[in-house]
């Protein structure tokens, strides 16, 4: 039976739209978590009430976020069950397993440790406390790891392979799972970002009291962190970006060429596109401007190695696409009984290619008869759109390199001891506020509309990989979704808008601003 | 490996359902205190005491359920994708009920305002009642058997309609879940509050328990009395290469014949009712404690009823009964069940000691004068 491309096309909607969603909040966890660890530890060193302050307020607008993470994160978990049905019984076997040990290792630890922090401060001791603290950051921060060894698998999927009996993929090496190059360059990129991103909340929110002229000692304690965390966390997140590019030329050459709009493989070291306006059905791009030698250096390292074009990688694409029809096959003869030792070997030659037959299928559902037409339109559709990962990455960049210069005048400024009345920066700091997010969510995009047609990698094609339910119910679940996280996201930035305005004097110790006016 | 194939798919069933009883034991008294929230306490100090006795630890205790998830798509990958799929709308109920509690918990106390605070106070009892009612119903359409098949590239497929999991039966294993959760959130309220709640809680337990008594009852009489149970007559050596060719018939009873050949397994209804009792005599002489335990054998006893009656199927087909799922055809490879053996193996108990030590230092009775004395750092 032929998957409608209507149910493809809203499963694909839906789950990018609250997977984006649920990373508006994931960032802020993961940096928060060891602000906060750090604020409690000099609180714990120093034993200075204003440290123990600065934990529980930033802790409360942590606390804002956090719920929502949690909802968010769960109906991901669902997601794949209801809407990627058989994606799941295709890779259960690879990609439960992570997700059972986020559950079992991670999430339970940071979701337990979260009760001490918020409820435990006279319960326990200090450094228990401090102990609580530092388990639901290493527990927001192991649930990234192993979130992104599922995701990294997808992208590079090492250690597996296709049963023919059982068709689905069987992991066979739970240390390449767990080792995969792709997944940890993955996860230290996406981790420092999100140190990034609550750096950045805690730098422009700590401005604002500055430019208010409000709780001054309270906010420099907490500007200072932020800026001397954000600064190293931003370094790490464009080395670590650096090195994602690289391992991408490896894994994922199209996604590379398109994130360059790269369609001939250019003489090396190649130009770079610094803007240009690709056309996906010409194969070309309508205009561009570009700066010479720097593709080569940038991405390669070197003066001498290619980046391959986007259209040899279609022309290697087709090749693979016709080997996977024959993989097709001699999967049907095997599933029919033909199980004789030439049938066998023979396929064993061809099933590396076997996603690559499934990708015509779209075209030609009985595969084998595939005509030369429908195998070209298979690979010109091989690669991910261009236009899209063009300019994501570009302004993910962007946002990348203005929240860099933002830290390193932080700290040069504080270090100076000027920043405090720099008015012009902080506000620039405070206004600069949603660029970690802007960069993280363009960031996701690059990911995974750069993985494009797969769902995973050379295996399993995306449109295949959907449930099958009706249009009726994903128009009832993509409407349910929107409507909720509407409301619910207008109720969280009323919080946190409100609880950020207040400020320390949330916490009602009485030693901070609206609190000393009231008492007047 | 250390243990043969079978005996990890043994081991991985029986490690499900302790999941399940986990999450029903510390999760199910959430779901139930939820669902008394607005009939046993109606000021809002009486209510704030209801959210703070479970304040800080709902969040871990609700981990349960998305582990259970976890472990369902590692260790069944076809069950998780036919049922989260075939259940599509129930699913979504769930879910969506289910994100009014952390937020109800978390944003009802940050802004003191009455109408926002009772808004949050029916979405908690909504989030909590629905689910409770809802993962119950899903059981019993479980247990009567779903409309599912498969076509040969193994893509599965259901034939039903969300109206469909509301039928009596499912309906009444749905009150059973919810009778069982209020039954033993309202005895965790025993042993931690006091005065006028702890009064409503002893006739919220004692009513409950006997709801319980009742309905489990009922559900047992209607299966004994011939409700469509499953058989499996044919399971081929590969049972996971040859969906096709089990073959699996539909028998009057069937649920009850796993009784007939392992005896023992009558305990496990036996520890339901006996929970259930136990927990009503000794709400009568103010043993909270024992009602506590109690609620928990009762809990036990019923999940593994399901568990037992159900053996070895998981979900059963009530159309094509040959394809129905089972424990042998549904799981995944020996090698990534053994993996993550090793993995709860060594997490499983750190998980109950850090969670015991968490509860332990925020236990104690919560009272009206505590959220009075506390009132800017409690919800």
């Amino acid at each position: 039976m032929m998957v409608s491309p209507e149910v493809v096309e809203l499963s694909r909607w839906q789950f990018a739209i609250t997977a984006l969603y649920h990373f508006l909040f994931v960032p802020l966890t993961l940096g928060l978590s060891w602000l906060l660890v750090i604020m409690e530890a000099c609180y714990v060193v120093t034993n200075k009430q204003i440290y123990k302050d600065m934990t529980r307020f930033w802790g409360k607008l942590f606390g804002i976020n956090f719920a929502m993470g949690v909802i968010t994160g769960l109906t991901l978990e669902f997601q794949f069950g209801q809407n990627w049905a058989y994606f799941s019984q295709y890779i259960g076997n690879i990609f439960g397993v992570p997700l059972a040990v986020e559950g079992m290792v991670a999430f339970m630890l940071e979701s337990t440790f979260i009760g001490i922090f918020f409820f435990g401060w006279d319960k326990v001791g200090k450094i228990q406390h401090l102990f609580a603290t530092f388990f639901l950051a290493i527990g927001s921060s192991l649930s990234a790891l192993v979130i992104l060894v599922a995701n990294g698998w997808m992208q590079n999927p090492v250690g597996a392979t296709f049963n023919y009996h059982t068709l689905r993929m069987d992991l066979h090496s739970w240390s390449e799972l767990w080792l995969n190059l792709d997944a940890q360059v993955r996860f230290v990129h996406t981790i420092a970002a999100g140190y990034v991103t609550g750096s950045l909340f805690v730098l422009g929110i700590s401005a604002f009291y500055l430019l208010k002229g409000r709780d001054i000692a309270f906010a420099k304690r907490s500007f200072v962190i932020a800026a001397g965390f954000g600064l190293a966390a931003t370094l790490s997140v464009i080395y670590l970006g650096d090195a994602n590019g690289v391992e991408v030329a490896t894994d994922q050459k199209a996604k590379l060429a398109a994130m360059e709009a790269e369609w001939q493989t250019e003489p090396a070291p190649a130009a770079w596109n610094l803007i240009a306006w690709p056309d996906q059905a010409k194969q070309k791009n309508d205009f561009s401007i570009q700066l010479p030698w720097v593709m080569g250096v940038l991405i390669t390292h070197s003066l001498d190695q290619q980046v391959e074009g986007l259209l040899p990688i279609i022309a290697e694409n087709k090749v693979r696409i016709e080997r996977g029809i024959i993989a097709y096959g001699l999967l049907q003869k095997l599933r029919a009984g033909q199980t004789d030792p030439v049938t066998l070997a023979k396929f064993k030659k061809y099933q590396d290619d076997l996603g690559y037959g499934l990708l015509v299928k779209r075209y030609a559902p009985e595969v084998v008869n595939a005509t030369p037409q429908q195998i070209n339109k298979a690979a010109n559709n091989s690669i991910p759109n261009v236009q899209t990962l063009f300019w994501t990455f570009r302004i993910m960049v962007g946002c990348g390199f203005i929240i860099l210069w933002i830290f390193i005048l932080a700290n040069i400024f504080w270090l100076r001891d000027t920043v405090w009345n720099k008015r012009w920066f902080l506000r620039l700091t405070l206004y600069s506020i949603p660029l970690p997010w802007i960069a993280a969510e363009m960031g996701w995009t690059v990911a995974e509309v750069g993985r494009q047609p797969w769902i995973v990698n050379g295996i399993l094609p995306t449109y295949l990989g959907t449930s099958s339910v009706s249009t009726h119910q994903l128009h009832f679940s993509l409407a349910g979704f929107i409507l909720f996280y509407t409301s619910l996201f207008i109720v969280e930035l009323f919080l946190m808008f409100k609880y950020a305005r207040l400020g320390p004097s949330s916490l009602n110790t009485g030693n901070y601003h609206f609190e000393k006016l009231t008492n007047v | 490996m250390l243990f043969e194939f079978t005996t990890y798919q043994v081991i991985w069933w029986a490690l499900v359902g302790a999941v399940l009883i986990l999450y029903a034991w510390t999760s199910g008294f959430d779901l139930g205190i939820g669902s008394l929230l607005p009939f046993i306490a109606h000021k809002n100090d009486e209510r704030r005491v209801l959210i703070n006795v479970i304040g800080p630890t709902w969040d871990g205790n609700q981990v349960w359920l998305i582990f259970g998830g976890g472990a369902i798509f590692a260790v069944w990958p076809a069950v998780y994708s036919t049922i989260f799929s075939g259940f599509y709308v129930a699913m979504l109920l769930v879910l969506w009920t289910l994100f009014l509690r952390p937020l109800g918990f978390e944003y009802r106390a940050k802004i003191h305002n009455a109408t926002w605070q009772s808004t949050w106070d029916w979405a908690l009892f909504i989030g909590s009642v629905v689910p409770a009612i809802v993962i119950g119903v899903a059981f019993g359409n479980l247990m009567r058997g779903v409309p599912i098949h498969f076509d040969a590239t193994y893509r599965s497929f259901y034939d039903g309609s969300f109206w469909q999991l509301l039928n009596p039966f499912s309906i009444l294993c749905g009150l059973v879940s919810l009778s069982m959760l209020v039954t033993h959130g309202a005895n965790l309220l025993l042993m931690r509050t006091d005065e006028v709640i702890f009064q409503r809680c002893l006739v919220a337990s004692r009513l409950f328990s006997l709801v319980f008594i009742i309905c489990f009852a009922v559900a047992g009489i209607w299966i004994a009395s011939g409700l469509m149970g499953y058989q499996l007559i044919h399971l081929p050596a590969h049972p996971q290469a040859e969906l096709f060719h089990t073959v699996v018939h539909k028998v009057p009873a069937g649920l009850l014949h796993n009784y007939t050949i392992y005896p023992w397994m009558i305990i496990a209804p036996v520890l339901g009712f006996t929970g259930a009792l136990l927990s009503l005599f000794a709400t009568m002489i103010n043993k909270t404690v024992v009602a506590f335990i109690g609620s928990m054998i009762m809990i036990a006893g019923t999940i593994l009823t399901f568990g037992f009656s159900m053996f070895p199927f998981i979900a059963p087909s009530i159309t094509h009964p040959n394809v129905s799922l089972t424990l042998w055809n549904a799981s995944t490879t020996q090698y990534s069940l053994a993996a993550l053996f090793w993995v709860a193996l060594f997490i499983l108990p750190t998980i109950g000691l850090y969670t015991l030590w968490v509860y332990a230092k925020m236990w104690g009775i919560i009272s009206t004068k505590i959220i009075k004395q506390r009132d800017h750092e409690l919800y």
